[in-house]
């Protein structure tokens, strides 16, 4: 007779777990636990301005995510994600050079399109090198990763270098008329959230509710039965990585065009691996994970009150991240194995 | 041109070969498990813990050896976690794995600030009397340190285990034909554990290697993408020893190639070469594992092609991340 586990247990034991490791690891460091999540929460939701960093961090973490539930659900493993951010940074700022002085909705529109677009590109060359080179999705998405970053540092500190300066970190400021408006006081973009909750809504529909998210599925589960049964799989491959690669893109152009205002180096800051993380922990639903992708972002930026608060490093937060999805894997297989639960 | 030619010089060769020491450790480390049929893609994360903690701990006690071994811990536990969830839950690899990749890299940043750019200890040259002054091999091969030596010896060790003894044959039969190795009696579930663990403690002493011996000391993501590479070299050196070292020697070797022609081109600005190594690396995988490698072969006299095949043949073990239950 196996017992089984009550649906609260499920998801409260993975974060208690993960509460205490991280406990541990904070002591280890010599702090105080409760002091540091007390920071955290402080730093995340303390005042306006924080929420809405919140806010800012999570467009990008849950329009990445949606594009990942589309991979993941075809069976992929795109970690060239990251690279497909960067693409789509790399994008946006070519359009504000394209269109130079132009009316601001037009540069802003083109900005997000040409992210978009450059994203798609990036995602489908993973694709592409998968079924016509024979290379594995991680292998050649952690190399374009690579090209990516190579072609960032070489736009900026050469054809894109800003006039008169030594500086190789970044790319000219964009004017302030092509930034995304942001609200009185604070960096948060009402467009970009919109943006945000239109990928997730659509991105929920294909996939709940149409023939192509039914094919991708098949071709996840079982692309060899998928093939004989008359789904295309090569093509709805591509397709995946097409709009996963267009989310990446958009959320590279929302960087440019709503918080940096530049071309970085590191841009992307990991929201693509995290939003792998985020995908993991909400179980592929697209329901869970843009509520995870917004504790996410909260742990994220109240990480970041930690160096200037405690003297600690805001990797913290990262690491609380790590180890809550490392818990929820264990404690799920465990429930299956031992406990007699299902998926 | 000079630049290029100047790192075919013995020197030059003899610090690619001491520069790829730690890729060895973990690239083989990597072979070991991949063999015994489980992924362990978390060496990114167990690298840069181990070089840390390598560091870290050499400096407190200020020996070497405990510094090395409380590395392999670090990397030993790390793949016990991939382990247990994979080879105990049938949780997924490649997600145990990535997850502990990113944890241990965030890990190591946390836990590693008090050691930012301090001094502390590293392994000191060991030439080895007479042999050291033979011609080219001497300085290739007998002039280095102790790790360096060590990565000679794992590569023909490792080479020696898979093909030449008992266990050999059975680590690559849980590898390959998991069900065929149970039903001759070999506790696949208990061996696939060992192996996956001394594979981890493998990559825990790359990065200590790194840390003591390459680029000494801790920076912030001190052994950054090494750990990718080391997954990618495995694919491309086919699951055999010996061409997994090639591919970690390659990868010095295009690394030193890299920093000749950063004064020979001065139009690409500096920054870009140091990451140069790690696309190319992949691009060598693309046309390895491509199928116009096969076609071009056709064209090749018989002997040829099946001496060649051999060599390229890089299939991963048949029983690679699948799940084993044995009742």
């Amino acid at each position: 007779m196996k017992r089984s586990f009550s649906p609260v247990a499920v998801g409260v034991a993975p974060v208690l777990l993960a509460l205490l490791v991280t406990s541990l690891i904070i002591i280890i460091a010599g702090a105080q636990p409760l002091e540091v999540f007390l920071a955290i929460i402080n730093g995340s939701f303390g005042t306006a301005i924080k929420i809405s960093d919140t806010f800012v961090v999570w467009v990008s973490l849950a329009i990445c995510s949606a594009g990942l539930l589309v991979t993941f659900r075809a069976g992929q493993w795109n970690i060239g994600v990251e690279g497909q951010i960067v693409l789509g940074a790399i994008g946006a700022v070519w359009a504000t050079r394209l269109f130079e002085g132009g009316a601001p909705a037009l540069v802003i529109s083109t900005m997000l399109l040409l992210g978009m677009i450059a994203g798609a590109l990036w995602g489908v060359l993973v694709g592409l090198l998968k079924i016509y080179g024979g290379v594995n999705e991680i292998f050649g998405g952690l190399g374009l990763n690579f090209v990516a970053t190579s072609m960032t540092i070489y736009l900026i500190s050469g054809p894109w270098k800003p006039e008169g300066t030594s500086s190789v970190s970044a790319s000219k400021l964009l004017p302030n008329e092509i930034w995304l408006p942001t609200l009185e006081g604070l960096r948060v973009s009402p467009v970009s959230i919109v943006l945000a909750l239109i990928v997730i809504v659509l991105v929920f529909l294909a996939l709940r509710g149409t023939i192509w998210g039914l094919e991708l599925k098949a071709v996840g589960q079982n692309d060899r039965s998928a093939f004989v049964l008359g789904v295309p799989t090569q093509r709805i491959l591509l397709s995946a990585y097409t709009v996963c690669g267009i989310c990446a893109g958009l959320v590279g152009a929302i960087l440019v065009a709503g918080v940096r205002h530049q071309l970085v180096v590191n841009i992307s800051a990991g929201y693509g691996f995290f939003s792998i993380l985020i995908v993991l922990l909400s179980g592929f639903t697209a329901v869970w994970s843009p509520l995870i992708a917004f504790f996410f972002a909260a742990l994220g930026i109240g990480g970041t009150a930690l160096r200037l608060g405690l003297d600690l490093d805001s990797s913290l937060s990262g690491v609380l991240q790590g180890v809550l999805v490392v818990s929820f894997e264990l404690v799920q297989g465990i429930r299956q194995k031992w406990f007699g639960g299902d998926n | 041109m000079e630049e290029l030619l100047a790192i075919f010089s013995i020197t030059a060769l003899s610090s690619v070969l001491a520069f790829s020491a730690p890729l060895i450790f973990a690239a083989l480390g990597e072979t070991w498990s991949e063999r015994a049929g489980v992924i362990n893609l978390s060496v990114e994360g167990t690298m840069m813990m181990g070089a840390l903690t390598g560091f870290a701990a050499a400096k407190v006690t200020e020996s070497l050896v405990i510094g090395f071994v409380a590395a392999m811990a670090v990397g030993a536990a790390m793949s016990a976690i991939v382990a247990f969830g994979s080879i105990t839950l049938d949780r997924d690899q490649v997600a145990i794995g990535f997850v502990l990749a990113l944890l241990g890299v965030e890990l190591s940043s946390f836990l590693g600030t008090p050691f930012v750019r301090i001094p502390g200890v590293a392994v000191r040259p060991l030439p080895i009397p007479i042999l050291a002054d033979i011609p080219i091999l001497g300085p290739l091969f007998f002039d280095q340190d102790i790790v360096t030596y060590l990565s000679f010896i794992l590569i023909v060790f490792t080479w020696f285990w898979f093909y030449r003894t008992q266990a050999g044959l059975v680590l690559r039969g849980i590898g390959e034909r998991p069900e065929a190795a149970f039903a001759r009696g070999v506790n696949v579930i208990r061996l696939r554990y060992i192996y996956t663990l001394i594979g981890g403690a493998m990559i825990g002493f790359g990065g200590a290697a790194f840390s003591l011996h390459v680029i000494l000391g801790w920076s912030y993501r001190h052994t950054a993408n090494f750990g990718w590479i080391a997954l990618a070299i495995v694919i491309f050196g086919g699951w055999h020893p010996y061409r997994v070292a090639m591919g970690a020697y390659l990868f010095g070797l295009i690394r030193a190639a890299a920093t000749g022609l950063q004064s020979a081109i001065p139009g690409v600005p500096v920054q870009v070469f140091p990451l140069l190594p790690f696309p190319l690396m992949i691009l060598t995988l693309i046309i390895f594992n491509s199928d116009s490698l096969e076609r071009l072969k056709l064209y090749l006299p018989t002997r040829v092609q099946r001496s060649l095949t051999s060599f390229l043949r890089s299939t991963p073990p048949a029983g690679l991340g699948k799940h084993f239950e044995q009742d």
